[in-house]
């Protein structure tokens, strides 16, 4: 065991850390963009270099890289402060679906503008009536010569605003059992008949879209997959939205609340001087260690050139509500001024308040903690799914909510 | 990065598998736990003939100087089999406790026989309720002589010597006592986990012999549970995956309502838990067994962490497990009763679990601080 790279391994880093060390934006050439203008830039510069989707083919814009590599030049990207990313959806979820099961000369004609951050893609998935279920979605798409037309609601749509193009399942027979009836697309999101309004959360933030169609028109070449496979194509996408999601990030860890509590007085004393407060931080402490560490299991696997196993799949439900509890608590080492949200007046300009408020949403997106556990249990521990009353009857029978 | 154990180590992992199976099944563990044997003396000799009390010492001391990390797979998988033998008495401590401070004439003298098996050596530390400080020691070592009272001692009853504990003129002190002498009286406790024997050994002037520096018992003490305490979570993460394999087995198989109850998600999310927990503590000893392996300087973070999630890990698991079995789960017939009696033996023979979530954070502020 060890924690060093192979040869090659290490000169490929020193190559990643020499063409950072010159590219990554100055101050001067962000200031005034928006954050979409300097993710643009960014990823542009990054493209023509050759660092961009770097596991992708060359003729899609990558450059055929191994996932260790590609690991590795993150890593080396986290050193710096860089643009956020907005294309984490499309580079991460629609490309690798778009690649699976479109032809060619479509990967061909779209892939290198995903590459290089000059179209940005959604992924139009969820609705009112489909999240954890998300199979049981409504909105229709009927054929209508070479095309078909879209009548429904997408909800939960992340950038849709401010998308080019976006992937999205379709019901294209409501008389078949619920996942046989679906079909599955890409389209232009400036398609006539698009309507975006964004939705606001209770962390003041607007992240996310609903999306309403009404009579748009979806070209039939932009059908991925036979028409009643669209159930399939989906899973695609799924299985690397949880590849590309992983374990929560930054924001409230181990380290700023063990900061807080050693900078704020309890009983005269630093807090860090409680034990209660020293067991919750073991606690949190040994968390992160874990995911760190079942990380680098992963990182191994990746630099053998094979498939990390499932102990990967433990992140989200670990990161999502621990981020929640540290938050909380805090706040609540904060006693009375942990209310005040305020970036002049807050500790670390309110991180653990928007931590507070924002947790709830990392423990739904991306695959409830519920559902989390169901796919830890199905598909890593072999256990059988869930009796559905769902199963074998037409969709259009199917009890919804409503009725 | 190769955070991974080796073809080779993973070949022994498999070999161990295989012997385990063969040796030590759960029907193994119910004999030591219903009978009077104190440990299965043929599995003993067994795992004595396959070299692996000799795993990590020095091959000028008869052992086979392997690494940490062989010793880490052997951990996991007698972990996994709940095995009751006295191996991590004379392994993890007494064997540890001599490499690191006994004399040259004492090194040759024990290694070589807890090389071979032919000497099974213990630690005695505990004198009855509470974690072990300096001031509670009653023990003393005058003139080589030994007085005082240890209870509980792991596999006291067995060991043909100890490792003990006690205030000579300097202060706490680590001796060695032969436990074959007339100044030693044992008798046996009951336990919570009768799979491994424990006594209570009175010294009424016991011929002793300091071990390490007089007066450095409690630092020498520190440092030995470091080591231990990786090798104790690799037991237990063992243990852990055993206790819900069992539990997912009995899950599939068992019905209620017309269906497995591995279908409900009341059941389905206690397991994923599990699951969770035991590959944190899996990662978290991934990392123990690296820094055991390299003597580094990050050990002290590295084995408490390990064992914080390993001693959660095993509770979690164990205590679910007979949860999911419903009340066969209850009864003395199923086994649901090794893991669960194991999980709480493990997770306070070397400090209990708060014992160490405060050494970790005395640990980062260490490392903080300098």
């Amino acid at each position: 065991m060890d924690f060093n790279d192979t040869q090659k391994e290490a000169a490929f880093r020193e190559e990643a850390a020499n063409w950072l060390s010159g590219n990554t934006p100055k101050q001067s050439e962000l200031e005034g963009l928006d954050y979409i203008q300097r993710a643009k830039l960014w990823q542009k510069r990054k493209y023509d270099a050759g660092w961009a989707c770097m596991r992708w083919p060359t003729e899609h814009g990558g450059r055929g890289a191994s996932a260790i590599e590609q690991v590795i030049f993150d890593q080396e990207q986290s050193k710096y402060k860089t643009p956020d990313s907005i294309f984490g959806i499309g580079q991460g979820m629609c490309a690798p679906t778009m690649m699976a099961w479109a032809s060619d000369e479509q990967n061909k004609q779209y892939m290198p503008a995903i590459a290089s951050g000059e179209h940005v893609w959604c992924q139009l998935f969820s609705e009112p009536a489909g999240g954890s279920d998300l199979a049981a979605l409504r909105t229709r798409a009927v054929k209508d010569g070479d095309d078909w037309v879209v009548n429904g609601q997408k909800i939960w749509t992340s950038g849709a605003h401010y998308s080019d193009y976006g992937v999205l399942v379709l019901r294209t027979d409501p008389n078949l059992p619920k996942h046989q009836g679906l079909s599955y697309f890409f389209l232009d999101m400036k398609s006539p008949g698009i309507e975006i309004k964004p939705i606001k959360q209770i962390s003041g933030g607007a992240n996310f879209n609903e999306v309403y169609f009404n009579d748009v028109r979806i070209p039939d070449a932009q059908r991925l997959g036979a028409v009643g496979q669209g159930w399939q194509v989906a899973l695609t996408t799924l299985m690397n939205e949880r590849a590309s999601i992983g374990g929560g990030g930054g924001g409230v860890n181990f380290d700023s609340v063990f900061e807080l509590a050693s900078n704020i007085t309890v009983d005269d004393q630093p807090a860090i001087k409680d034990t209660g407060v020293r067991r919750k931080l073991a606690d949190w402490y040994v968390q992160e260690a874990g995911l760190r560490f079942t990380g680098y299991r992963s990182m191994t696997a990746l630099s053998k050139g094979e498939i990390p196993g499932p102990e990967n799949s433990i992140g989200k439900l670990v990161g999502a509500p621990k981020q929640q509890d540290m938050a909380s608590f805090a706040l609540d080492l904060l006693d009375a001024s942990g209310i005040i949200w305020d970036e002049e007046l807050s500790e670390r300009a309110g991180l653990f308040q928007a931590t507070y408020m924002a947790s709830p949403g990392f423990r739904i997106a991306g695959g409830t903690d519920e559902i989390m556990a169901n796919i830890i249990a199905e598909r890593v521990l072999g256990m059988p799914q869930d009796i559905r009353v769902d199963k074998g009857i037409p969709f259009s029978e199917v009890p919804t909510s409503g009725n | 990065m190769n955070f991974e154990f080796s073809d080779e180590q993973n070949l022994l992992r498999e070999q161990a598998q295989g012997f385990l199976r063969d040796y030590c099944s759960t029907s193994v563990v119910r004999r030591i736990l219903d009978g009077e044997e104190s440990y299965d003396k043929d599995l003993w000799q067994k795992v004595v003939d396959m070299g692996w009390t000799a795993t990590v010492i020095p091959e000028e001391y008869d052992g086979l100087g392997l690494s940490y990390l062989e010793l880490s797979v052997i951990a996991e998988e007698l972990g996994k089999a709940i095995a009751p033998i006295p191996f991590s008495s004379s392994v993890y401590l007494a064997t540890e406790i001599l490499m690191a401070a006994g004399s040259a004439e004492q090194k040759s003298e024990w290694l070589p026989k807890l090389a071979s098996g032919a000497t099974i050596g213990c630690l005695a530390v505990a004198e009855g309720s509470g974690p072990m400080t300096g001031n509670a020691l009653a023990a003393k070592l005058e003139a080589g002589k030994l007085t005082g009272v240890k209870i509980p001692v792991a596999d006291g009853d067995v060991a043909d010597f100890a490792l003990v504990l006690a205030n000579d003129d300097q202060g706490p002190t680590i001796c060695l006592v032969e436990l074959n002498q007339s100044g030693v009286v044992c008798e046996l406790v009951k336990t919570l986990d009768p799979s491994r024997s424990h006594a209570c050994l009175k010294f009424e002037g016991a011929l002793a012999q300091v071990v390490g520096a007089s007066g450095q018992g409690l630092a020498l003490l520190d440092s030995i549970y470091n080591r231990a305490a990786v090798l104790f979570a690799w037991e237990q993460v063992g243990g852990a995956d055993t206790a819900l394999n069992m539990a997912k087995e009995y899950a599939l198989g068992r019905f209620a309502f017309g269906r497995p109850i591995a279908t409900y998600q009341a059941i389905k999310h206690k397991l994923a838990q599990a699951y969770v927990k035991n590959t944190l503590a899996r990662s978290n000893c991934y990392f123990g067994a690296w820094a055991l392996s390299t003597d580094a300087k990050e050990l002290p973070i590295a084995a408490a962490t390990a064992r914080v999630s390993a001693i959660q890990a095993y509770y979690y698991a164990s205590k679910e497990n007979i949860q999911t079995h419903g009340g066969m789960g209850f009864t003395w017939e199923f086994d649901c009763q090794f893991p669960y009696r194991r999980s709480k033996l493990l997770a306070i023979n070397i400090g209990s679990e708060a014992v160490w979530q405060e050494k970790l954070i005395q640990a980062i502020e260490k490392d903080r601080a300098a």
